[in-house]
C-alpha cells in the first residue's frame, strides 16, 4: 500500500527563516481501509484530565530504513518519539529489548500476540523513506494492541536535517490519537542562559527546542542582561525586558526569524514584566513611575499605551485570560503580594488569593481553566495552579526557590525554574528548567547548556 | 572642620584596629603603624566615590520585603545628603536592589521602590532631584551570592554611586 491521500497541507510562517524552504514540512494522511477494523473494541485512550493516571504502556520499534541513512534516521527518530512520550508521564515507553517482533514493513499488519505478550497496549511503528527529491518521508502507524485496530497513521515529508521536527510531530500525533488533545512536542522555549559569577552575571537569550536540542543564543549578553522572555502566542516574536546598567530597564520585542529587536516605547521609568495578550498583538506590562509600579497595555501597531491599574502599591506581572476578557496580576495592595484579577479594561479589581504567603507571577492557561503561580511560604517557594475564580488551588512542587511557570500550549504542563542554594562559600547555587505535570507527579528536568532560568513555552509550530 | 573631625574619627577608629590587632600572638605592630600613616593623610580624594563611601556610607539596607527606611538608613542618608551639599556639582544614581526570597518581577518594582524611597529623603534634606536619577536592579546584581540571611541583609539595599563630579 503506498501513501494515497495528500492532503498537500503546508506548514507555514514558523520556521521559513532559510529562502530555500528547508524547513518545509508537509504533512500527509496514510488511507486508512485496509487494516481498520470496525471500532467495536473499546479503544485505547488515556484520561488525562484525571488527577492519577496509569501510564499506558507503549512500544516502539526503531522505524524502519531500507538502507544505513534511513535505519539511522529511524533510530533517532524513534529515540526522540519515546522520550517524548516518556517525559509526559502519560506514557511508559516498554524497553525495545523485551521485542519479539521486528516489524519488516509499516504496512505490514504488526502480530498483535507478540505485543500482547510484552504487556503493550499500544504499537508505535513507523518507516523513513528517502523520496526522490531528496527529502525524508516519515510514516508511521499508531496500533491498538488489545483490539487488535489501527488507532491513527499519518506520514510527514521534510528534509532529512529537520528530521528531529518530524519526530516531534509523530509524537503530537501520537499524543492526540490517545488522548484526543493536541500535543506539546513540535514547540520551542525561549529561556535565559546564565554564566558567571551571581554578582556578575551574564544573562543572554536562548531558544531551543521543547526536549533540550538545538539550544542557539539569540543575543549575546554583552550589553544588558536579558530577564523574562515571552513567546509570542501568534508569532515568531519574543518580548522580553533588557536590564542595562545605570538606567532603567526597558521592555524589548525580538523577531526570532529576523534577528532585529526593538525597544517597546522609550519611558523615563522602567519597563518590565511584558507578556503577550493571546491575540498577539498587545503587550502588557508594568511601567515604574517614581518608584511606583502599575499595569499597562500596549497595542503593538500603534505603540499607544493604555493604563490598567492606579494604585499606590506595586502592580505586576499581568497575564491575559485566552478570552481577552480578563487580566490577572500581582499586587500588595493589600499588605503582601496577592494575586487580583481584573476586566481587560481595568475595571472590576478583585482579590483572588487569601492563603497564607505571597502569591505571585500569575500566568493564564492557555485553556482558560486554570491560573499557573508561584507561592511564598514560610521560606519556601511553591509553583500552583488555581482557578480563575479562585477556588480549587493545588501546589505542584516546592523546593529553596523556584518561579516563573509558563505553559505548554496544550495547557498539561507547567514549565518554570528552579534555584538551588548556594554552598556556605557562595559557590554553587543551580538555577535549572524543570517541568511538571497538572497531577504534579511528573516532575522533569529539562537540559540546558549551563544554567537557565525564565522559561517561555513557544505555542505549537506550525 | 566638619571634614576634620571625620578625618580625626578614622583615625581613632584605625587606631582601635591595630589596638585589638596588636593582642594577638605574632602581630608585628609596626604594620599597623605603617597603614595609619599610609592611608591617613592621602585618604580617598575628597568628592570622589571612595570619600563618599568613607565619608558618608553609599549602601542603606532595608528589611524583607519592605522599603521604608531604618533609623541607620536615615542617619546614612542624612551624611550622604550633607556630603552632596559639599560637593553640589556631583550628580548621582541611587540603585535599588532585593534578595533573592522573591520572584524576579516583583523584586524589580520593589527594588524601584527602595531607589525611590532612598531619593525621597536625600531630596527631603535639601538635595536637588535633578542631580539625582534611580535605578531597580531587582534581584539580579547581589553583593553577596551565598543564600544566607546575612547575605540577603546586605543584597537588601539602596545603593549611591557618583555619576558625575561636574568637573
Amino acid at each position: 500500500m503506498r501513501v494515497e491521500q495528500n492532503l498537500g497541507e503546508q506548514f507555514s510562517g514558523g520556521l521559513k527563516e532559510s529562502s530555500d524552504m528547508k524547513k518545509f514540512l508537509t504533512i500527509l494522511l496514510i488511507a486508512v481501509g485496509v487494516f481498520v477494523s470496525p471500532a467495536f473494541a473499546q479503544r485505547a485512550t488515556i484520561d488525562i484530565t484525571q488527577g492519577n493516571v496509569d501510564p499506558m504502556p507503549v512500544a516502539a520499534p526503531d522505524f524502519i530504513g531500507a538502507d544505513d541513512q534511513t535505519m539511522g534516521l529511524g533510530r533517532d527518530i524513534t529515540g526522540v518519539i519515546m522520550n517524548d512520550l516518556d517525559r509526559s508521564g502519560l506514557f511508559q515507553v516498554i524497553d525495545q529489548r523485551a521485542y519479539i517482533q521486528k516489524p519488516e514493513s509499516v504496512n505490514e499488519r504488526p502480530r498483535f500476540a507478540d505485543w500482547r505478550l510484552i504487556k503493550a497496549q499500544v504499537l508505535i511503528v513507523g518507516e523513513v523513506q528517502e523520496l526522490s527529491d531528496g527529502r525524508i518521508q516519515v510514516s508511521t502507524r499508531v496500533w491498538d494492541v488489545y483490539s487488535d485496530e489501527q488507532l491513527g497513521a499519518v506520514a510527514f515529508k521534510t528534509p532529512a536535517d529537520n528530521w528531529r521536527r518530524a519526530a516531534h510531530k509523530v509524537a503530537d500525533f501520537v499524543y492526540k490519537t490517545l488522548t484526543g488533545e493536541s500535543g506539546y512536542f513540535d514547540t520551542r522555549v525561549v529561556f535565559v542562559h546564565e554564566t558567571g559569577p551571581k554578582e556578575n552575571r551574564v544573562k543572554r537569550l536562548m531558544i531551543m527546542d521543547q526536549d533540550g536540542a538545538n539550544p542557539i543564543p539569540l543575543t549575546d549578553g554583552l550589553n544588558y542582561q536579558v530577564l523574562t522572555p515571552r513567546f509570542s502566542p501568534t508569532q515568531q516574536q519574543i518580548t522580553y525586558m533588557a536590564l542595562f546598567d545605570n538606567r532603567p530597564g526597558q521592555v524589548y520585542l525580538f523577531n526570532i526569524e529576523t534577528g532585529e529587536q526593538e525597544q517597546l516605547g522609550n519611558f523615563r521609568g522602567m519597563t518590565f514584566a511584558p507578556r503577550f495578550s493571546p491575540d498577539g498583538r498587545e503587550v502588557l506590562m508594568s511601567m515604574e513611575r517614581n518608584g511606583n509600579s502599575d499595569i499597562f497595555i500596549m497595542d503593538l501597531s500603534t505603540r499607544r499605551l493604555t493604563r490598567l491599574t492606579d494604585n499606590p502599591a506595586i502592580d505586576v506581572s499581568p497575564t491575559m485570560s485566552p478570552d481577552g476578557r480578563r487580566v490577572a496580576f500581582t499586587s500588595d495592595r493589600g499588605g503582601t503580594q496577592q494575586i487580583y484579577t481584573m476586566n481587560a479594561n481595568g475595571t472590576n479589581q478583585k482579590r483572588i488569593t487569601f492563603g497564607q504567603g505571597r502569591y505571585q507571577t500569575p500566568v493564564w492557561s492557555p485553556r482558560g481553566d486554570l491560573i499557573a503561580f508561584t507561592r511564598q511560604y514560610n521560606g519556601r517557594f511553591y509553583i500552583g495552579v488555581i482557578r480563575p475564580d479562585g477556588s480549587g488551588e493545588r501546589l505542584l512542587t516546592e523546593s529553596y526557590l523556584e518561579e516563573g511557570p509558563t505553559w505548554s500550549p496544550n495547557g498539561r504542563v507547567i514549565m518554570f525554574y528552579r534555584q538551588t542554594p548556594t554552598r556556605r562559600d557562595g559557590s554553587g547555587g543551580q538555577t535549572q528548567l524543570w517541568s511538571v505535570d497538572l497531577t504534579g507527579r511528573n516532575l522533569r528536568r529539562i537540559k540546558t547548556p549551563g544554567d537557565a532560568s525564565d522559561p517561555a513555552w513557544s505555542p505549537l509550530l506550525p | 572642620m566638619n571634614k576634620f573631625l571625620k578625618v580625626a574619627g578614622i583615625f581613632a577608629s584605625l587606631a582601635l584596629i591595630s589596638a585589638c590587632a596588636s593582642t594577638g600572638p605574632d602581630v608585628d605592630t609596626t604594620d599597623s603603624a605603617d597603614t595609619m600613616v599610609d592611608t591617613g593623610p592621602s585618604g580617598p580624594v575628597p568628592g570622589t566615590q571612595a570619600d563618599l563611601e568613607q565619608s558618608a556610607g553609599h549602601r542603606v539596607f532595608f528589611a524583607f520585603d519592605q522599603y521604608t527606611l531604618t533609623p541607620e538608613a536615615q542617619s546614612t542618608l542624612a551624611k550622604q545628603a550633607a556630603w552632596l551639599k559639599e560637593y553640589p556639582e556631583t550628580r548621582i544614581l541611587v540603585a535599588g536592589n532585593c534578595d533573592e526570597r522573591g520572584t524576579r518581577e516583583y523584586n524589580l518594582a520593589l527594588g524601584a521602590r527602595r531607589a525611590e524611597a532612598a531619593k525621597s529623603y536625600l531630596v527631603s534634606l535639601g538635595v536637588d532631584a535633578a542631580r539625582i536619577t534611580t535605578v531597580s536592579y531587582g534581584k539580579e546584581r547581589p553583593i553577596d551570592p551565598r543564600s544566607t540571611e546575612a547575605a540577603w541583609s546586605l543584597n537588601r539595599n539602596a545603593t549611591t554611586t557618583i555619576t558625575s563630579t561636574g568637573a
